[in-house]
């Protein structure tokens, strides 16, 4: 089996004697687009600097195709490329920034050429190749930030907020360009964001940091559905997370006691008596109270009170207290079918599949009814 | 006012007849202030990048010696230079004393704290981020020194205007140091006081007028070359 | 990228060559006065070693060219003097000549008196040509100077505004006409630098029991005779100045208001420093210059110089003769 492309073993980064990082075990699979989501100073963008070499750990090894970096830093990071969220292009041509990097790396002048057309012509920005990169629009030199980027070839792309500071239309459209090309080229891919449906749209693997740490790295899917701790959890979007004992453990079916209620989830081993329930609320389903049979076969069924409604666009949140707090995200169409308001009495089912059972550790905020 | 005049008649009759020691002195003149600029730069580009990049300790401390160092008054920078120069000094078996060599010495102590607070300025003033996204392109650290001093360029060329001003108009020192020898260590400020002391008005006038065309000439060129936008 | 390099290597270029010639120095342009013509008629022999044996032939008036001197040991020879011998324009004329027959490199540095005798003093001097008889005696007598001789002299005058308004104008010895400007309260300028001029001036305030030191009709510049005098020029003041600079300078309204007083004596001599007490002075250069200086072809120059631009000399010269022959009682004041 060929080595990851990138790891990092047993890293500590510091800043001023404050330990800021710290990565036990981190790989970066060949052909992979990890994504690297977290709160604000959780410590991402260190991550990314160090698996980009930019920045020495105090202790630990940053390996490159399994060997060791230190002392070839130089030689590696022209094998990478870095795009920052800000594109700092320099006071020179469109053309000239492109091929800057790679003057650098020693690309000789006819392949420069090659390159350069050809990725600026990639991201469609080939018209401004002699315009000053002073005087283009942000969002033309987000593409020219790519162009610079992709013209190096790298074995390996490091990408940082790359389109926090575009406005909506702008990023999505850059964002399914990436993917496009990304699809293409099958480049390792690690790229840091703190909006998760961009991680979710781009990343095959997620890796979650927060507060330094590496709290639970996997596929997307598995991590958003299946969050590692309450941290995570509410990180990547589960709303509901409340505190409840395991009852029972029978035919696949793990059944907690939160508060009044039992609620059933699917059956997990190592599971201690004190756990959390994690609910995604897409996961749940409004309907009037007087309905006795719901359509789905949605296990678990409440009653609550509305507490509140934040309308979101075509989907509207709804939290309920059902004896503890629940989140339900509907559609616009459906709130306005079930004619919901708050205080209202509404009924509200989710799979035992949608229900994520995590161990809870010691003083846990959410605790309704022990 | 009419020795202004008079002066300038004269200057127009030296250029005209080309008198071969004004010119010589015109040359001495900016090879000399050229010469201590140049190795201000080398020693402004050197010092402001540590300066700016770099946190070390005493940082804060060398910095205010570089910002006292620009209002360095030059007739007190040639007189510690004659004294270390002198036969009679710590250096004199040098004999680099009343030699041009000399004057470059104190010119470029006088030039060089100016070069370098503004460049520290100057490079202060970058985006951090830039030295990163340019590591992260491949850059060697002279590599990306070079281009975030071209970045740069305004400033820095500011940083050499005023070097070279204080370098080119002063006159302590230069008399100082060099002793204003004919035809080995006379500039053109030297050569004013001498010519105003022998009450040569017009040709002082003429010297003064001519060290005024050149400095703008070189500035001129300097500006040009910052104005230059390389996009 | 072409843009770049083209910079840089103009750069290194002007950076080397200004390196090169600052470092070589620039000897080769012509000086502000022409070397004198010279017919030479005979070669009066120099003798390196003792007192110059003055054999003259030919015309008094031609000057010859030196002797060649075969130099020995460095080629620079620094000469200390003060600022008003220099500005008279004297060494101008003699100190090429210097150069043109010996092999040496004259470096010709001219400050006030007092830093010159202290130039010497520390040996940073190789030679020294002043006119402080009084405060030359020190450098004799440590053994710092050797070999004093007396090159030639001029006078002191009194000078004024031409509406001479302490009426000095006939008086004949100085203290009167100090004591009258006193007494009027006339504007006086004094150089207040402890040069030779300066040294007389306070000498004789002295003599005629007089202090003008604090009076506000009496300033001192602290600078050069060429510069103290375009001041008193500005000021309509009277002011004590050698002829020769005087004579020299351009653009005065001053007149001579009175001259003669025997006591306004300014004798000049030249004195070698010392090379067994400095190791870094050249002894021989020093020598070589000092010997010229009262050698017959200098003597020749001085004797006439300044007859030509001002039509009188602005020297007399007296080599080989004694410092009470010309006047003053001792050798040193």
């Amino acid at each position: 089996m060929r080595p990851p492309k990138l790891s990092l073993r047993d890293v500590t980064v510091r800043r001023r004697g404050v330990e800021v990082l710290c990565v036990p075990d981190l790989d970066v699979r060949e052909g992979e687009v990890l994504a690297v989501i977290g709160p604000n100073g959780a410590g991402k963008t260190t991550l990314l600097q160090v698996l980009a070499l930019l920045d020495r750990p105090a202790k630990g090894e940053v390996l490159y195709d399994g060997a060791r970096v230190r002392g070839h830093e130089l030689s590696i990071r022209r094998r990478m490329a870095l795009m920052m969220q800000d594109p700092l292009l320099l006071r020179r041509s469109v053309a000239e920034n492109v091929a800057t990097g790679m003057r650098m790396r020693g690309v000789p002048r006819n392949e420069r050429k090659t390159r350069t057309e050809r990725w600026l012509a990639r991201f469609d920005v080939a018209h401004l190749a002699e315009r000053s990169a002073r005087k283009i629009s942000g969002g033309e030199a987000h593409r020219v930030s790519l162009a610079r980027a992709f013209a190096l070839e790298p074995e390996v792309l490091l990408l940082d907020e790359p389109f926090a500071a575009l406005d909506q239309p702008t990023r999505e459209t850059l964002l399914d360009e990436l993917a496009g090309v990304l699809g293409e080229t099958g480049l390792t891919t690690v790229f840091v964001t703190h909006d998760r449906s961009e991680a979710l749209r781009l990343g095959d693997r997620v890796a979650v940091v927060i507060g330094g740490d590496v709290r639970q790295v996997g596929p997307t899917a598995e991590v958003f559905a299946a969050p590692a701790d309450e941290g995570v959890a509410s990180l990547v979007g589960a709303e509901t997370i409340v505190a409840g004992k395991r009852v029972a453990s029978v035919d696949g079916i793990t059944s907690v006691r939160v508060g009044e209620h039992v609620i059933d989830g699917l059956a997990r081993d190592g599971l201690p008596e004190d756990v959390l329930v994690v609910l995604r609320p897409e996961d749940v389903t409004l309907m009037k109270p007087n309905q006795h049979r719901p359509e789905s076969s949605a296990r678990n069924h409440l009653h609550g009170t509305i507490t509140r409604i934040t309308l979101l666009g075509y989907q509207a949140r709804v939290s309920l207290d059902c004896g503890f707090p629940l989140v339900a995200l509907i559609t616009k169409q459906s709130l306005e079918d079930l004619d919901l308001q708050t205080g209202q009495q509404i009924a509200a089912a989710f799979k035992a599949h949608a229900v994520h059972l995590i161990p809870r550790e010691k003083a846990s905020p959410n605790q309704a009814g022990d | 006012m009419d020795l202004i005049w008079s002066g300038l008649r004269e200057a127009i009759h030296i250029l005209r007849t080309g008198d071969n020691s004004v010119w010589s002195i015109t040359l001495r003149s900016l090879l000399v202030s050229g010469s201590a600029v140049l190795i201000s730069l080398v020693v402004g580009i050197l010092g402001g990048a540590v300066l700016a990049f770099k946190d070390f300790r005493g940082r804060s401390i060398l910095l205010s010696f570089v910002n006292t160092g620009m209002g360095l008054p030059p007739v007190a920078v040639g007189l510690i230079v004659a004294v270390i120069l002198w036969r009679s000094g710590p250096l004199g078996q040098f004999k680099l004393i009343y030699t041009p060599a000399a004057m470059v010495v104190a010119q470029t102590i006088i030039a060089a704290p100016i070069v370098t607070g503004f460049t520290a300025a100057a490079l202060r003033h970058v985006d951090p981020r830039l030295r990163t996204q340019l590591y992260a392109l491949g850059a060697s650290r002279p590599q990306m020194l070079w281009i975030v001093l071209w970045e740069t360029k305004l400033p820095l060329m500011a940083a050499v205007m005023a070097g070279f001003g204080g370098a080119i108009s002063e006159v302590g020192a230069s008399m100082m140091v060099g002793g204003n020898l004919a035809g080995d260590t006379r500039v053109l400020t030297t050569a004013v006081m001498l010519e105003v002391s022998r009450g040569d008005f017009a040709v002082a006038m003429a010297l003064s007028i001519i060290l005024l065309v050149l400095i703008f000439a070189v500035n001129a060129v300097l500006t040009a070359v910052q104005q230059q936008e390389r996009m | 990228m072409v843009k770049k390099l083209f910079g840089v290597t103009a750069l290194l270029v002007v950076l080397l060559t200004a390196i090169g010639l600052v470092a070589c120095g620039d000897n080769g342009d012509s000086k502000e006065t022409a070397t004198p013509q010279a017919a030479a008629t005979g070669t009066p022999k120099v003798d390196t070693t003792g007192t110059p044996k003055a054999v003259t032939t030919g015309t008094p008036q031609a000057a010859a060219t030196p002797t060649a001197v075969v130099r020995s040991g460095p080629k620079d020879v620094i000469l200390a003097t003060t600022t008003s011998t220099q500005d008279t324009g004297l060494l101008d004329v003699l100190v090429p000549m210097f150069e043109k027959a010996t092999d040496y490199n004259v470096k010709v540095i001219a400050v006030g008196t007092g830093q010159a005798l202290a130039m010497g003093e520390r040996g940073d001097a190789d030679v020294l040509l002043v006119h402080a008889p009084s405060s030359e005696k020190k450098l004799v007598d440590e053994g710092v100077g050797l070999d004093r001789r007396l090159v030639m002299h001029n006078d002191f005058v009194l000078l004024g505004p031409s509406s001479d308004p302490a009426g000095v104008k006939g008086t004949t010895k100085a203290t009167d006409a100090l004591t009258s400007i006193f007494n009027k309260g006339a504007a006086f300028i004094s150089r207040g630098d402890d040069s030779g001029t300066d040294k007389l001036e306070k000498a004789l305030w002295k003599k005629a029991n007089l202090d003008p030191k604090g009076k506000s009709w009496y300033e001192e510049t602290g600078q050069g005779m060429g510069a103290s005098l375009q001041v008193a020029n500005q000021r309509d003041a009277y002011i004590m100045s050698d002829r020769g600079t005087f004579l020299a300078s351009k653009s005065l309204s001053l007149v001579i208001v009175l001259e003669g007083d025997p006591g306004l004596l300014n004798v000049y001599s030249v004195m070698e420093v010392n090379p067994d007490k400095f190791s870094l002075v050249n002894g021989p250069g020093g020598k070589a210059f000092a010997d010229f200086m009262v050698s017959d072809e200098a003597q020749s120059i001085i004797k006439d110089f300044g007859v030509e631009k001002y039509g009188q000399a602005l020297f007399t010269p007296d080599a080989g003769k004694t410092y009470e022959e010309i006047g003053l009682a001792t050798p040193f004041g």
